[in-house]
C-alpha cells in the first residue's frame, strides 16, 4: 500500500485527508490557493475543496494567527502556512501571548487546535529571512507543541497527528528535503507524534537530530562505519516536548551523544538536551554531550551558509572529539 | 462607498466546496469590483503619450526643460536594461534570485526623481529605479541577490536605506526617521515605498498611525503592481488603496504609476506637504507588475496573458517616448546614444557581477555587534581551528 513519494507531497496528501474526513479543517496562508503556496505544499486543494476551506489570506502573519484563534474559538481546526521562517515573526506575538496561553488562561475550557506550518532552515541558497531555524524561539514558550519530521512518512503522519492534536503545534517542515522521496503507507498506525525513533542502531555513540539533519547524521553514521564506527542516529521528530526516556536509552547503551541542528547552538535546543541528560546520564556517559550547530551570527548570505551549517566534517569532528574522552 | 456597500448586499455561495459544510450564504471569499467605481488616476500623460491638462497637479511639472524630459526617459531605459540583465543573470546562475521592476519604471523614477538629495528613501527589495535615481551603483544591488552579504551599501551614504525583505517593516522605519527629521527642525522629507500586499501588514498600519499622529514628513509611496505574488489587490483590501489613508487622518492621492510626469508631480506635492510641515500622504502608483514576483515565481499558474497584453499597452517608456517625439523633444540621435550607453551599462554590470568574489568565510563573524561579544570570539576561534585542520591536510 506504500507509495514513494517526495517530502512536500506527502503533506499535501495528509492536508487533504484531513480536508476530507473533517469539514472543519481550514486551511490558510499566503498564496496557499491558486498558487498552491511558494513551495506548491497545498498544490490543488483549493481547487478541489473551495475557497472558503482554503483560504487565501491577506499578506499579514499577525492576521493569519489572530483569525486562526477566533476560528479555533468557534470550533474550526484552521492549519495555517507561514511562508518562510523569517516571516513568522510579525506573528509571534499571537503565537506566544495568545495561541500558547489561552488555554491555560481558560483554566482548560478553550482548546486552540491551530497548526501553524513553518517551512524551515537552509541549504537553499535563499535570500534573507530564507533559512532561519526559530525552533528554540518557540520551544521555550509553554503552550506550544512543536515537530519536525524528517521523512515523507513522517510528514503524513504528524501533520494527521498535529492536526488532530487540541493543543497548538508549530510544524516545523524542513523545506531542503521538500523533494526528497520516501514510502508512505497511508493505511499504517502511526507510533505516538511526540516519540523519536531510532532511525540506525549502533553502540559506540548517539546523533540526536531532527527535521533537515536526521539526513545528514545517517550520512555521518555511514561514513564513520567505513572507519569502524558504530553510530545510533536518533530522529527526535519533537521538540516540544522533547522524548528525553529514547534519548536516555540510547545514551545509557552508547555513552556518548552529539546533539546535530541547523538553529544556533547557543541557547538552542541541543543545550537542553546536553543539561537534561547529562542530569539523567552522568554516571554512564564517557564524554561531555557535544554540540554541532549554527553560530551566534546573523544566518549568512547564500555563498556562506555551506560554512555556517552543520556539514559532514564538522559533525564527524565532534564524533571524533566524543570519542576522544 | 459603493465598492463596499454594493457588495455587501450581494452574496454569493462560494464555489466548490467539496466538504460543503462550512459554506454558507455569507461566505464571500472573492470582492468583486464593481464598474464604474474605479477612482480617477492622476495622469498627465496618457499612454499615446499625449500631454492632458491637470488643474491641480500642472504646476508642479510646469517648468521641465525637454533635457530633464530626455533624462526621465534615460533613467527608465537604463533602469530597465539594469533589470533585464540582471534577470539574464539570475538565469545564467550569476544570481540566486532576482526582484524584477519590469513595467514599474515611471512609479519609481518619477518618486525617485522627485526627492531631493537630503531626503531619506526607504526601499522594499524592488526599488532599482529608485537606488538609481539615488545615484547607488547599480552593481551595489546585486550582492544579496547574488549571495555574497545581506545588504551591501552604505544606507547614508545615499540617504538610500538597505532593501526590506520583512514586508512592511520599513514603513516604520521611515515614520520613525520621519519624525527625527521633525524634531531636529530640518526640512527634508522621507519616502517609503511599499507593495499592495504590504498594505495588508500590521506594520503598515501603525506606521500610518504613528505618522499622523506625530505629523511626520513621510510620504508612503505604494507600488500597487496588482498582485502580492499570487494574491491579487483584492485580496488585500475592499477599498482603492489610497482610500485608506482618509480613516488615519491625511490625504491619499492615486496617479497613474506608468505616466512618469504625473508620479513625478504627485511625489513632488506630497514632499513638499511633508517639508512645508502638513504631515503624511499616501500616493498610490497604481501600475503593474510586467514579469514574475520573482524569478523563483511561476505567474502562468495564477494569472493570464491577456492582463499583461493590455498593461503593455500602456508602457511607461513607450509612453514617454512618444511625448518626446510628437513634441520634437528628442532626435534620433538621442535614442542611438541610448541605446549604444545602455548595452554599455548591461555589460557593465555583467562584468561588475561576475567579478564580484565570494566573501571570505569569517565574514560570518563579522558586524553582528558593534562591541564585540566573547561567544563571537569564542566561536571565530574554533571556526579558524577547524578550517586550519583542512590546511594542515592539504586540502583548502
Ligand atoms: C512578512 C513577510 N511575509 C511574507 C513574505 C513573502 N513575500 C515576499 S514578497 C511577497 C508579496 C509582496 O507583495 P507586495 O507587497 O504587493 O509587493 P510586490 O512584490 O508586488 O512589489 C510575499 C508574500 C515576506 N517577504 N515578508
Amino acid at each position: 500500500m506504500a507509495d514513494k513519494m517526495a517530502l512536500a507531497k506527502a503533506i499535501n496528501e495528509s492536508l487533504r485527508r484531513a480536508l476530507e474526513s473533517d469539514p472543519k479543517v481550514l486551511i490558510m496562508g499566503e498564496d496557499v490557493g491558486k498558487l498552491g503556496g511558494v513551495f506548491r505544499v497545498t498544490d490543488g486543494l483549493q481547487k478541489d475543496f473551495g475557497e472558503s476551506r482554503v483560504i487565501d489570506t491577506p499578506l499579514a502573519e499577525s492576521g493569519i494567527v489572530g483569525t486562526a484563534i477566533g476560528l479555533a474559538l468557534r470550533g474550526y481546526r484552521p492549519v495555517v502556512e507561514i511562508q518562510f521562517d523569517g516571516f513568522v515573526f510579525p506573528a509571534y506575538d499571537q503565537i506566544v501571548t495568545q495561541l500558547a496561553k489561552m488555554h491555560a488562561r481558560s483554566l482548560g475550557k478553550v482548546k486552540l487546535p491551530v497548526v501553524v506550518r513553518i517551512p524551515y532552515g537552509g541549504g537553499i541558497g535563499a535570500v534573507e529571512h530564507h533559512s532561519e531555524s526559530p525552533e528554540a524561539l518557540f520551544a521555550h514558550v509553554a503552550g506550544l507543541k512543536i515537530v519536525s519530521p524528517s521523512n515523507a512518512s513522517d510528514a503524513y503522519w504528524m501533520m494527521q497527528q498535529a492536526i488532530q492534536s487540541d493543543d497548538p503545534v508549530i510544524f516545523f517542515e524542513p523545506k531542503r528535503r521538500y523533494w526528497d522521496k520516501g514510502e508512505v503507507n497511508a493505511e499504517a498506525i502511526p507510533g505516538p507524534l511526540h516519540k523519536a525513533q531510532v532511525v540506525r542502531e549502533g553502540t559506540d555513540l548517539t546523533l540526536a537530530a531532527y527535521g533537515p539533519m536526521v539526513k545528514l547524521c545517517q550520512e555521518v553514521a555511514d561514513a564513520a562505519a567505513e572507519e569502524g564506527k558504530n553510530l545510533e542516529v536518533l530522529d527526535l521528530r519533537s521538540v516540544s516536548p522533547l522524548d528525553f526516556d529514547s534519548i536516555q536509552a540510547s545514551v545509557e547503551k552508547t555513552r556518548r551523544l552529539v546533539v546535530v541542528h541547523e538553529a544556533p547552538v547557543f541557547f538552542g535546543s541541543g543545550a537542553e538536551i546536553a543539561a537534561r541528560i547529562t542530569e539523567r546520564c552522568f554516571y554512564h556517559l564517557e564524554a561531555p554531550v557535544l554540540r554541532v550547530g549554527g553560530y551566534h551570527a546573523p544566518y549568512p548570505p547564500a555563498r556562506l551558509e555551506e560554512e555556517y551549517l552543520p556539514n559532514l566534517d564538522r559533525v564527524l569532528d565532534a564524533v571524533d572529539r566524543s570519542l576522544a574522552y | 462607498m459603493t465598492v463596499e456597500s454594493t457588495a455587501a448586499r450581494t452574496p454569493r455561495r462560494s464555489a466548490g466546496s467539496k466538504a460543503g459544510t462550512t459554506g454558507t450564504k455569507r461566505t464571500r471569499t472573492t470582492a468583486k469590483k464593481d464598474a464604474g467605481t474605479e477612482p480617477q488616476l492622476v495622469q498627465l500623460l496618457t499612454p499615446e503619450g499625449k500631454r492632458v491638462k491637470n488643474a491641480e497637479y500642472d504646476k508642479y511639472v510646469a517648468g521641465i526643460t525637454p533635457e530633464e524630459l530626455r533624462g526621465l526617459y534615460r533613467d527608465m531605459v537604463l533602469t530597465r536594461r539594469f533589470d533585464a540583465e540582471a534577470t539574464s543573470l539570475q538565469r545564467q546562475g550569476e544570481l540566486g534570485l532576482w526582484a524584477s521592476l519590469l513595467g514599474q519604471e515611471a512609479a519609481q523614477i518619477g518618486s525617485g526623481r522627485a526627492t531631493r538629495e537630503d531626503d531619506y528613501v526607504f526601499p522594499t527589495y524592488r526599488e532599482h529605479g529608485v537606488a538609481w535615481c539615488r545615484g547607488v551603483d547599480p552593481a551595489n544591488l546585486l550582492g544579496m541577490f547574488r549571495g555574497v552579504n545581506n545588504g551591501g551599501w552604505d544606507p547614508n551614504s545615499n540617504n538610500f536605506q538597505l532593501y526590506t525583505i520583512v514586508i512592511g517593516s520599513q514603513t516604520l522605519h521611515a515614520t520613525g526617521y520621519a519624525m527625527g527629521v521633525a524634531k531636529d527642525g530640518a526640512d527634508s522629507a522621507v519616502i517609503a515605498y511599499f507593495g499592495d500586499g504590504a498594505s495588508s501588514q500590521g506594520d503598515v498600519a501603525e506606521s500610518f498611525t504613528f505618522s499622523a499622529v506625530y505629523n511626520a514628513p513621510v510620504v508612503f509611496f505604494c507600488q500597487n503592481n496588482q498582485w502580492a505574488i499570487s494574491e491579487p489587490t483584492e485580496k488585500q483590501s475592499r477599498v482603492p488603496i489610497y482610500q485608506r489613508a482618509q480613516g488615519f487622518g491625511f490625504p491619499g492621492v492615486r496617479v497613474d504609476g506608468n505616466d512618469v510626469l504625473g508620479v513625478l508631480a504627485v511625489t513632488r506635492w506630497a514632499l513638499e506637504r511633508a517639508r512645508g510641515g502638513e504631515g503624511p500622504t499616501l500616493v498610490e502608483a497604481f501600475t503593474y507588475r510586467m514579469g514574475a514576483h520573482t524569478t523563483s515565481d511561476d505567474p502562468t499558474r495564477y494569472r493570464g496573458d491577456e492582463e499583461r497584453q493590455a498593461w503593455e499597452a500602456k508602457d511607461p517608456i513607450l509612453r514617454l517616448r512618444r511625448y518626446l517625439e510628437a513634441s520634437n523633444h528628442a532626435d534620433e540621435g538621442f535614442f542611438q546614444e541610448l541605446e549604444a550607453e545602455s548595452e554599455a551599462l548591461g555589460k557593465r554590470v555583467r562584468e561588475a557581477v561576475r567579478a564580484m568574489p565570494d566573501p571570505d568565510h569569517f565574514a560570518i563573524f563579522e558586524n553582528a555587534y558593534a562591541d564585540g561579544h566573547t561567544l563571537v570570539d569564542e566561536e571565530r576561534a574554533q571556526f579558524a581551528a577547524y578550517q586550519a585542520s583542512f590546511a594542515d591536510e592539504g586540502g583548502n
